[in-house]
Order: structure tokens, then sequence, then C-alpha cells
């Protein structure tokens, strides 16, 4: 019995009502399936960032084997990470014991050259204090007094995968991070991609920072764990930012975030606290953002952006023009992070696309008037509504009472975009039933040409299906 | 060539480790030789900061047991994450509309913030389940499955539950499978298999007498489709399948599961708690069977047929004859390519010792076994399905795992998706053999052809053969 076969269902057809939906969006409580994960999730990719760094979970053992599941069906590629196995003994003493054994083994083990540790929603529900019980560890010889380790406080019962992120970003800075030496620099720009699980994405920032001539570190770099060769080998450790880079970090001639909600308090902290040149742009998808991007660039370091750069745009607008009339007035409805949301809306209105229905589970509200701001920025914005806090019920509901032609976002929206009959567009994450996604890029002039072509020939290949025989021809 | 395994191996493989955590892990590897008393540590504690594939009682409850029943929905109460992380990642297909009849493949969740930590979350909880039978009304119950801070700020989920249960009047089922309770997915099972004991089974009764082929199918949780291949022999065989547990299963399945004159259990390790309970509450035999490989497929439809008359027993021949000739088809055309392969194993529930049959009737050997969360039971009936000269491992560390592994070098891996790019880079042939690899099924008569393609597709793969450039030298692969 297949839901095609059963779409005569009283209450499956009251469902997609505008009384449903009315009484769906009065939900106070209840969560249905949203598009969000949880922070200790995003601490660590962050730590995986770091060459030689195991992540360490202070908590439950279950978390570790949920975010590492999670984060390897959308990369697939080993993900490592440890924890400390806190069970019912802990949550009555403390996790103390497990977080010094959990150290010691893990040091012996799989010597790692740094540590980046987190906790799970049971170590803070109790109130552990890591910074202590780490410091107890190496006076107990666990660790060696100088091993590096950087600690963050991450919650799952606050924020979101990007708030973890974030904060061990800010850890991995203020427990590792020299001290800033005066005025000097080390004339390095670093670059920080925030929550973005595109591996292709990474490498295309450094490509184009250098063709300019930048001199620059990603901070964190995890392309390698998300994208890594077969060589035959296993290796635990792929290259990353190195341990030096990240000591020298706030040396740094400037620090330029590649999204912003990602990495709020990040950037905070680099820029109010440590006073280092700060800039955040638009996750540069599309032409526009790209453009910015590059403009940034070039007004950080006063250098100039090389004709192969220009030539490369030339393309992308000419990929973007030659295939404008398949997006151009079509409407879309998407979901996913923040960041990646305004990239988007930012790329669809310059193909003439509408964005209708947006839906973010984790922005706030300066993310809402950002978002806002964009869409009223352009003609093709009028429709967009966006939707904060909601989750992709709330957005079936929207589906319709008010119908798109297309989806935008991760593998979670399946069901969502067979139930409303329209195609999905990959784009985000997780990706859980789609190979290599995250291999491509979807920033810079290079992205823009990717999507435009995805974007245009998925509309184009659901014409062809369903179109009447008589409509079906040789030339689209 | 790969070694064979050997103490001094094990010993080897765990030097690396501090003094402590090398005798403790010590105790839960065993090399089967000739004489050897096989006793092997279960159940235990992880050693804090070692690699362990093992989840949690919330993972064994809600991602195991109750996830699978389809009409009714489960709340993952607590933190967003957990419910975000299981959501749809264990393959238990349902039948059903979703959102109607099936609400297994959403997800849903309390969504606990700062302040529901602060103030508690049980009016929080209310408020969730009435929107969730407002907004679903044709839901049969609602699980509540705990996660780690529930228990921790004294939330009274029970209490919530007794007073929903009357007001919303559909089964509410709190479920206290908090992450840190036990120190495996196992402790997670017996919690969901008490709370289905407590607040459905024998709740209802069906109206029509108890049919004297009437059976329950226990412990199957169709992934990829592997209730419907099981239940497509027992009905075959004459038997009535009236209830499954718990894939594609249902609320009144639940409930009125005391109403079968046998119950049949496949994953012993997630389901005897309840068989043994309904022994003893209702006095129906459980019989555990195996339906992995035409070998133990036969044996077990001979054994359960010899639970019933002569009718059943005669049907369960004829299905035996009927199934055969197109399995052995099925060998004839992959044994030839299979044939002397080994295989390592490291899953969990069932799967270390039940697949063995299966991988022998393609001609390939089982040499190292082990389960992410196995007890003492589960080690009795592996032991003597093992060769001499295999190593079983219990609860292994990934850096345990990879050193055997490249040391006894077998042909195919099978385990789980945190270890399955871990030995594809190294270049070995890996199946997942918990979610069957987005394949399946692998029960059954129908599962067997596409368990045979599929360790067929995983070794004999010529993508392999790419892996070392042209221009390399031999030992520079």
């Amino acid at each position: 019995m297949s839901n095609a076969a059963c779409t005569a269902h009283p209450i499956l057809e009251w469902m997609e009502t505008e009384e449903y939906k009315e009484k769906n969006f009065a939900r106070e409580a209840l969560v249905i399936n949203p598009a969000r994960a949880c922070q200790p999730y995003g601490a660590m990719l962050c730590a995986l960032g770091i060459e030689g760094c195991l992540p360490f979970l202070h908590g439950s053992q279950g978390c570790a084997a949920y975010f590492r599941a999670c984060l390897s069906r959308h990369v697939r590629e080993p993900i490592p990470m440890v924890s400390d196995s806190m069970t019912e003994d802990a949550a009555v003493f403390g996790g103390q014991a497990n977080l010094i054994e959990g150290l010691k083994n893990a040091y012996a083990t799989y010597k790692p050259s740094i540590i980046g540790m987190f906790s799970s929603c049971m170590a803070e529900v109790i109130g552990d204090d890591m910074k202590s019980f780490i410091a107890n560890a190496r006076s107990q010889g666990a660790i060696p007094e100088d091993f590096p380790i950087a600690y963050a406080n991450t919650p799952s019962f606050v924020g979101s995968h990007i708030t973890g992120f974030d904060n061990m970003l800010k850890g991995l800075l203020q427990s590792l991070a020299d001290t800033r030496n005066g005025k000097w620099t080390n004339g390095r720009l670093y670059i920080v991609p925030g929550f973005d699980l595109y591996s292709a994405n990474l490498r295309e920032y450094r490509r184009l920072i250098a063709s300019m001539g930048i001199y620059m570190t990603m901070l964190p770099d995890f392309t390698e764990t998300l994208d890594s060769p077969h060589t035959g080998e296993y290796k635990m450790y792929q290259p990353g930012t190195s341990m030096a880079e990240l000591a020298d970090a706030l040396n740094a001639s400037g620090f330029l975030f590649m999204q912003k909600y990602s990495t709020a308090g990040t950037q905070k902290f680099v820029k109010n606290v440590q006073k280092i040149t700060t800039e955040a742009v638009t996750m540069p998808i599309g032409v526009g953002n790209t453009d910015a991007f590059l403009m940034t660039l070039k007004q950080m370091t006063g250098k100039s952006i090389p004709a192969e750069l220009e030539a490369e745009r030339g393309r992308a607008v000419d990929a973007a023009i030659d295939a404008h009339q398949y997006i151009h007035g079509k409407r879309f409805a998407l979901y996913g992070d923040p960041d990646l949301l305004l990239g988007l809306v930012g790329f669809l209105l310059e193909m003439g696309g509408v964005p209708v229905h947006i839906v973010c589970s984790n922005g706030n509200d300066t993310f809402l008037k950002e978002m806002e701001s964009l869409l009223s920025s352009s003609p093709f914005g009028t429709e967009g509504k966006v939707y904060n806090g909601k989750d992709l019920w709330h957005l079936r509901s929207l589906l319709f009472t008010d119908p798109v032609d297309m989806l935008i976002g991760d593998s979670h929206g399946k069901q969502l975009a067979k139930d409303a009959k329209i195609p999905l567009a990959r784009i985000g994450y997780f990706m859980t039933d789609r190979v290599h996604l995250h291999r491509q890029p979807i920033v810079g002039y290079q992205g823009a040409i990717n999507l435009v072509t995805m974007i245009a020939n998925m509309l184009i290949d659901e014409y062809d299906r369903n179109c009447p025989d008589e409509r079906f021809e040789m030339l689209r | 060539m790969g070694e064979k395994p050997s103490v001094s191996m094990v010993e080897e493989v765990l030097s690396v480790y501090p003094e402590k955590a090398r005798k403790l892990r010590a105790k839960h590897i065993v090399v089967k030789e000739e004489g050897c008393s096989c006793a092997i540590k279960s159940n235990i504690k992880c050693v804090p900061g070692l690699m362990t594939a093992r989840g949690c009682a919330y993972a064994g409850a809600k991602g195991v047991v109750w996830g699978p029943i389809k009409d009714m929905i489960h709340i993952s109460h607590g933190p967003i994450g957990c419910g975000y992380y299981s959501w749809g990642a264990r393959r238990n297909l349902t039948r059903g509309i979703v959102g109607v009849e099936s609400f297994s493949p959403m997800m849903f969740s309390s969504d606990f913030s700062e302040s529901n930590i602060v103030y508690g979350g049980d009016k929080k909880l209310e408020k969730v389940l009435r929107e969730a039978k407002e907004l679903f009304p044709s839901v049969q119950g609602i699980s509540v499955c705990s996660e780690c801070p529930v228990g921790l700020i004294g939330d009274d989920i029970e209490s919530v539950a007794k007073k929903m249960n009357k007001e919303l009047e559909i089964p509410i089922v709190p479920v206290r499978c908090e992450g840190f309770r036990g120190i495996s997915q196992s402790l997670g099972h017996h919690i969901a298999n008490d709370a289905v004991r407590d607040y459905l089974l024998g709740k209802k009764e069906r109206p029509e007498e108890v049919g004297p082929y009437d059976i329950s199918l226990i412990g199957d949780y169709n992934i990829g489709g592997d209730v419907w291949s099981s239940k497509k022999i027992l009905e075959e065989m004459g038997l009535n399948v009236k209830n499954v547990w718990t894939g594609d299963g249902t609320v009144e399945g639940m409930m009125a599961a005391h109403q079968v004159k046998l119950n049949l259990i496949h994953c012993y390790r997630s389901m005897n708690y309840i068989c043994r309970h309904m022994e003893e509450t209702y006095g129906i035999p459980w019989l555990e069977f195996n339906f992995f490989g035409p070998t133990k497929i036969k044996e077990s439809i001979r054994k359960i047929a010899a639970q019933f008359d002569e009718t059943i027993q005669k049907k369960g021949e004829e299905v035996i004859a009927k199934y055969e000739p197109l399995m052995q088809a099925v060998i004839d055309k992959y044994r030839p390519r299979l044939e002397g392969k080994k295989v390592m194993l490291f899953v969990g529930g069932l799967r270390p010792r039940h697949v063995i049959g299966a991988y022998e009737d393609l001609g390939m050997e089982v040499v190292g076994t082990g389960y992410e969360f196995a007890h003492k039971d589960d080690y009795d009936r592996t032991f003597p399905a093992m060769k001499d000269e295999t190593i079983i491992y219990d609860d292994a560390t990934e850096h345990e795992l990879d050193q055997f592994v490249n040391r006894i070098r077998p042909d195919l891996i099978g385990s789980g998706i945190k270890e399955k790019y871990v030995f594809e880079k190294m270049g070995f042939p890996f199946r997942q053999m918990h979610s069957w690899d987005y394949s399946g099924p692998y029960h059954g008569y129908d599962g067997f052809p596409i368990f045979a393609r599929d360790m067929d597709i995983a070794i004999n793969s010529p993508t392999r053969a790419l892996a070392r450039a042209p221009w390399k030298k031999d030992k520079e692969v």
C-alpha cells in the first residue's frame, strides 16, 4: 500500500488544509522533523579540523556513537572520536574519575597531539567542571603537564550544532592560542569556514584565496577528514590546521569568517577582545555573494583580483544567463542552517528564482532581520517569508497551502518532497541517501555553475517526467 | 597472507594500553583453541577513553525496540540531538501512510531548552502529548523515551503519562531509557521490554478464539524488509503470524500478544526478557530460530514445525522442498566466487552468530566474531558455532579491531557504519551488517539471494583494483 494509492484518506486530506496549518503553527512544545542537531556534534566537527586532534566527549558514550555515525553517513569517511563513557555512578559522583581515566587511555592508545574536549548534556546537567578535572588529570600524571587540551561547554539544550561549533572554536583559541604579540602580525589571513560539511567548499576557498596571492590559514581545516584519498592505509589523523598555526592564531593579520551565525561568539572574541581585524561575509553562494567575498579579501589584504578569477566569474555569469529561463519565476521552499540559507536565497534572487518558504530551525532574531532585509532588496523576494525556529512539519503545511516548484534542503526533507510531489534539490547537510554531494563546491563561481546546472536540470527533468506526450520533445 | 589468531597476537595488540585498561580488556578477548575454556567477560562498562562502538540505553529502547512500532508516536524526550541522530537511521521499514498510519519514519522531540532543565520538563511533556494527539488523531499510542537530562533533573514522567493516558484515552508509555543508564544499548532493550510488559501487554483481548497455529514473531525489526520475508515462510508453513515485535508492528499487536500459542524469537538479546515473562505469566512457550541462509532456515523450519501437528510439519517440508532448488541456484552462482573467503564480524544483537551459517552456505569461513553489547548467554550460543583458531572479541575497541583485521587479513568484514570507512580505507571489502548496508532483506528465502549478491559485490568489486597507481612500485600501494 503506497502513499500514492492512499491519497484519499480523510486525515491525509485534512492535513493539507488551511485549518490544519493553523493548528500545526499553533504548536508550542512538540517539535516534528527538525532541521537541527545538537551542540557537541558541531564541536566534534570543529575539533576534527585541527591536525592530530582527537575529539573527546565528556559524557555518555551513546552521544559519541551517534555523532560519529551521523557524520560518517554524510561524508562516507571514518570519523574518530572518544568519550569517557559516563554512567550512573558518574551521575551520582560526578565525571572526574571517568575524565581522568579517559584522558590517560586515549592519550596512550591513540597518541593524539592535541585533544579537543566538549561536553554532553549529562555532564552539563550535573555541573562537571572540565577545567579543574583536566588540571587534576595533569597533576595525577594521566597526561603530561604540557599536553595541549582545548575544552568547551556544549550543552545540547542550548542552541544547535552551529552553536557547538562556535563554542569549540572559541575554546580552541582561548585554551591553545598564544597571547597576541602587540601589534606584530604573522602576515596570515585566518579563514574560518564555519559549520560547512562540503569539503569541496573548503578546497574552493583555498584555491580562490591562493589565486589572489594571499597567505592564509584555514581554521579549523577539516577538508581532509571529510574527503581523504584512498591509500590502502587508515590514518586516524588527517592533515588539518597545524598546532603551530593554531598557537599563532591571535597574531593573524586578520580573520575572515565565511559564515556569520555558526561563528558569532568566536567573532566577538577575536574582534572585541583581541582587537584583530575581523570580517564576516555571507557564505559565497552565487555570483553576487562570491563578488562580495573577493572584494572583502581585496579590502583586507590590498591584493587585486586576478584576471583568471574574472574569467571564471565570466563563465559563471554566462552559465547563469544561459540557464536563467529555467529558474526565473520558479517558486522555491528552503530549509537548513542560517548561513546556508542566506547564501542560497541570495543566489536564487540573482537568478530570478522566487524563494517562498524559508524554514530555519536554528536561526535567531538577527538572522530573521538579515534574511528579511535580503528578501526586501529584490523584486523576486516579495513573496518570501522566513519561519524561524520552525520545523519540516510546519513546512509540510506550507507546501500544501501555498505550493512551490522545488524544495531545497538535505535528505531529511525527502518524505516532504514526495508528499508534495515536487523535486528535492539536495543542498545542505546531512545527506544520508545520495553519494558525494559534499565533493562538489557550492561556493565561489564554480559553485554557482554547479548550482545553476543542478537546479535547472532537475526542473527540466521534472517537466520531462510529467509533461503530456505531445509536449515531450528533443529540445528544452 | 594473514596470521592465524593467537594468544600472543592478542597480547601484542593490547600492549599499547595503560596497565589497568590492558588488564580489563584482556578478559574480553578469547582465541578459540582446543581445550580453551571459552570464558569471556561481557556486559561490563566500557573503558573510558577507548573508542567503543557501543551506544546507550536510549539507542536500545527508542532506536531498537520502540521505534519500529508504527502506529505510535515515539517522543524523544529531552534535548533535540538524540531524536535527530536516530531519525530514520535503523531502516525499520513500515507499510502505511506516513503521518496517518505510520509514524516511524518521522522524528518527534520535546526539544528541551535551558528552562526545562532548570524548572523541569513535566509541564512541557503534557503539552507535547496533547499536541501530538491533536495533530495526529489516528495515533494509537505514545511512548516517551527519556534522554539523559530527564533522569538527572528528577522529572516524574510516569505521573504525566498516567494523567495524559486518561485525558487522551490512548496508551502513554514512559520509558526510562536515559543514556547514562547501564553500559550499552542492552539495558535499553531490557527497560523497553519492561515498559511493554507494564503498559501494553495483555491490555487488550482480540475477540476471536486463539487458533492452534497462532504465533508471534519476536525480535525482528524489519530492517530492509526482514519481517516480510520471515513472515512469508511462516505463513507458507501454515502458521498465523498474529503479531510482530516490533518491525512494522502495531499497538494492538503489542497489547494482544498474550493470545498466541508460541513465541518465535529471532533477536534473543533484545527480546528474551518479554518472552520469559510471557512464558511465566501466560504459559506461552518460546523458541529461538535462525532465518539466515538455507541451511539454518531448513533447520529452523523443522524445529518450529516440530512444535505443531503433522499438518504444519508436512507444509514445512513442502516449503523446504519448494525453495531448496532456488537456493541451490544461488549457491551454484555465487559459491565459486566466494569459496574459501574469510570473514570477520563485529555487530550487535544476534548477527555475530546467526549469520555464520549463511556465510558457510556460500563456502565462506568466519574467522573472527564479536558483539558490541552481548551477555554471557550470547557467547554460550556463539562458541559452539566457531571453529578452532578463530578469535572472539567482546566490545572490541577500534584499536583492537583495526589491529586484528590488519594481522588476520580477512577477505570481508561485516560491522557497522563507524567501522566501515576505516576498513574501506585499508582496502578491505566491507558490508554494514546492522543496516544491511542499505540493502536487504537478508532474512528468509527472499533474503539469501540478496545476501549472497551483496557479499559478492563487496568481495569482487573491480574498484579495488584501481587502488595502486601504475607508476608506483609494488610495495608502495
